[in-house]
């Protein structure tokens, strides 16, 4: 009997050092009560952001807000009339130009490089020949036209080149065509990505990239599945069409920090009038990010060496974390555009070196 | 009024939690007690007070009646009778009335000499309604979290809390809470059946069997009959744990774990097997 006992006891022993480990192993995966709420709907609806204040301080801590250049005194000059082949900003005082041209330096050229990143070496100023610089013109024109057209989206914070790249030439928070080629495979296995968890729709085993269909291709045409009416009449979208649109709104949700209250009271997430304002400025920014992967980025894909491609040889493109990077507002709506007008809009064409087209006035 | 045989004698005085011989007595066939008298004291003025806020609030349509909590702004205080007030004071009268309710049956189960299971497990779900109005809010700071009052709304915040953390079904408390919901109503039906069974023979056969049979039962279908007693040890540990896992499933939701649940399981796919 007393071997028994002493097996029994053994066993008991083993069980609890397991369960022990596992149970401190488990406990160490979550926060500690540390929170901070935001109501967003009435009181009592449940609508609400709940932020732990050590990852929020952890995250803010990661991000950095720079000063704004000092503003050096008007020349009387435009900068089309001193400086050669200035197609965007040559509506500008010279002076103004060449505080936008460091800011721009701090604000995406590698330290090392400074202006040779973009300003070929032993070249005239005025030279194309680096891709840097032609994407750099091209990106001006493209901050510009989201300050100018997509206020619905912006206003009053607006973008700048900080917003998207932090100090780094290539932003953190870009996308590819995915090739799938992690895709489970076998019995678990599912094109659409099912089983699998994906980053793009936070960490949930969604389809993989709601961005081709949502962000590049035609974002009015399919991301809005609920049917109106109580009974299923007419609607035959598809549970598969439903996971698509969770996948995007997963990605919206991790790309803002913010939990699905923050757009919708998910008792009726179609209805407008029960839904917080910030729907309505999400919906400008979804189709903000197609126009802009479909008029600025796509079309830049010749201008890249293979290095800046993707896996498809695609150009990189915008979703919303490119710009959000974990925050409600971008830079927690820290506001740099005011201190950088020239940014806000187009120049008059007739100012530029050589005269222009600026981008067509691009319908929302 | 008439009294069965076996009533008198096990109608003892004595044996009370609290207050000696006040309130020692039977109503027709109810005990009545210290805690009984609370529990009609904490039901009728937390009903009158819903009523008043129903009153004073924009319906009378059943379903959309709902006395809400304050606004987050009042954190942890005081909030006025008509912005959350009410709320807070019904919070008050219903925790008061359930914990009467369990202390009218220790009282009971005192009398009667017997164990303390009924009141033991009626606190397991007076502790799930405890964490959704007064744990999980004072964790998160302020009483706002807690859930309204009606029969509409409080479906709404269950829908909007969840979807704070964008899929609830992936939090893991919440997922062993279901397993024991559904495994509860397993046993239980298995365990009517197998009862009904024995107890309730064919027509043609009309011979009650025992107990035996139905540990026969299962010894031939699995090997192994867990006894009955056993059955209902079970069966009181899986219910039991449905109610605390729920309670422990919306504690984590905040205070715990402030992002999506999909988010939580990063640990497992960053475990050093294969990551």
């Amino acid at each position: 009997m007393s071997e028994r006992y002493a097996w029994s006891n053994f066993w008991l022993g083993l069980g609890g050092a397991v369960a022990a480990v596992v149970g401190v192993g488990i406990v160490s995966t979550f926060e500690w009560p540390d929170t901070e709420s935001v109501q967003v709907g009435y009181r009592g609806n449940g609508m609400v952001q709940i932020y732990n204040q050590v990852s929020l301080a952890n995250q803010v801590a990661q991000t950095s807000f720079p000063e704004p250049e000092p503003v050096i005194e008007p020349a009387g000059l435009v900068a089309s009339e001193i400086y050669d082949n200035v197609q965007v900003l040559g509506h500008l005082d010279v002076s103004d130009f060449n505080r936008l041209m460091l800011a721009i330096t701090t604000w995406v050229a590698p330290e090392e490089q400074g202006c040779l990143y973009c300003h070929a070496e032993g070249e005239e100023l005025s030279s194309d020949s680096l891709y840097t610089k032609r994407v750099a013109r091209r990106m001006i024109q493209m901050t510009m036209t989201v300050n100018q057209e997509w206020d619905q989206h912006v206003a009053p914070t607006g973008v700048t080149c900080y917003t998207c790249h932090r100090g780094q030439p290539v932003p953190d928070n870009i996308w590819f065509l995915d090739p799938g080629q992690w895709r489970t495979t076998g019995l678990v296995g599912n094109p659409a990505g099912q089983n699998m968890p994906a980053t793009a729709a936070g960490l949930s085993s969604l389809p993989f990239d709601p961005f081709v269909t949502f962000l590049e291709e035609d974002p009015g045409s399919s991301i809005r599945v609920a049917g109106l009416e109580a009974l299923p009449n007419g609607n035959r979208t598809s549970i598969k069409q439903t996971e698509w649109t969770y996948s995007l709104m997963m990605h919206m949700s991790t790309s803002l920090g913010v939990n699905c209250t923050f757009c919708h009271n998910s008792r009726a997430f179609s209805d407008w009038e029960q839904s917080p304002v910030q729907r309505t400025t999400a919906w400008h920014g979804i189709r903000m990010v197609s126009e802009l992967n479909a008029d600025y980025l796509n079309p830049l894909q010749n201008e890249y060496p293979a290095i800046r491609l993707g896996p498809t040889g695609d150009a990189p493109k915008a979703n919303c974390a490119t710009c959000h990077q974990g925050a409600y507002k971008p830079l927690y709506g820290y506001e740099m555009l005011v201190d950088y007008p020239s940014l806000a809009q187009y120049g008059p064409p007739e100012l530029q070196d050589p005269p222009m087209a600026m981008p067509a006035a691009t319908s929302q | 009024m008439s009294m069965l045989s076996f009533e008198k004698k096990y109608r003892v005085r004595g044996g009370t939690l609290i207050g000696g011989d006040l309130f020692d007595f039977w109503v027709g066939p109810f005990y009545v007690g210290f805690f009984g008298v609370t529990t009609i004291f904490f039901s009728v003025l937390g009903t009158g007070l819903i009523v008043y806020g129903a009153a004073i609030g924009p319906t009378w349509n059943i379903w959309q009646i709902s006395i809400d909590p304050p606004d987050l702004s009042y954190g942890l205080g005081f909030a006025p009778l008509k912005e959350g007030g009410l709320w807070q004071l019904i919070t008050i009268c219903a925790l008061g009335a359930f914990g009467s309710w369990v202390g009218r049956q220790a009282e009971i189960a005192r009398k009667l000499g017997m164990g303390y299971h009924v009141p033991v497990a009626f606190s397991v779900a007076v502790f799930a309604y405890f964490s959704l109005v007064v744990i999980r809010p004072v964790l998160l700071g302020a009483w706002g979290h807690g859930f309204p009052y009606g029969i509409f709304s409080h479906l709404d915040w269950v829908s909007n809390v969840g979807y704070q953390y964008l899929h609830f079904h992936y939090n893991p408390a919440h997922m062993i809470a279901v397993t024991f919901f559904f495994t509860t109503t397993l046993a239980l039906s298995m365990h009517g059946g197998l009862v009904l069974s024995a107890a309730n023979p064919p027509k043609n056969d009309r011979v009650v069997k025992t107990a035996e049979h139905e540990n026969t039962y299962f010894r031939d279908i699995i090997g192994w009959s867990i006894g009955t007693l056993g059955i209902h040890r079970l069966g009181l540990f899986l219910a039991l744990s449905a109610g605390f896992w729920s309670a422990v499933c919306i504690i984590i939701s905040g205070p715990f774990w402030s992002r999506g649940w999909p988010e939580w399981w990063g640990w497992w796919l960053n475990l050093p097997i294969w990551s």
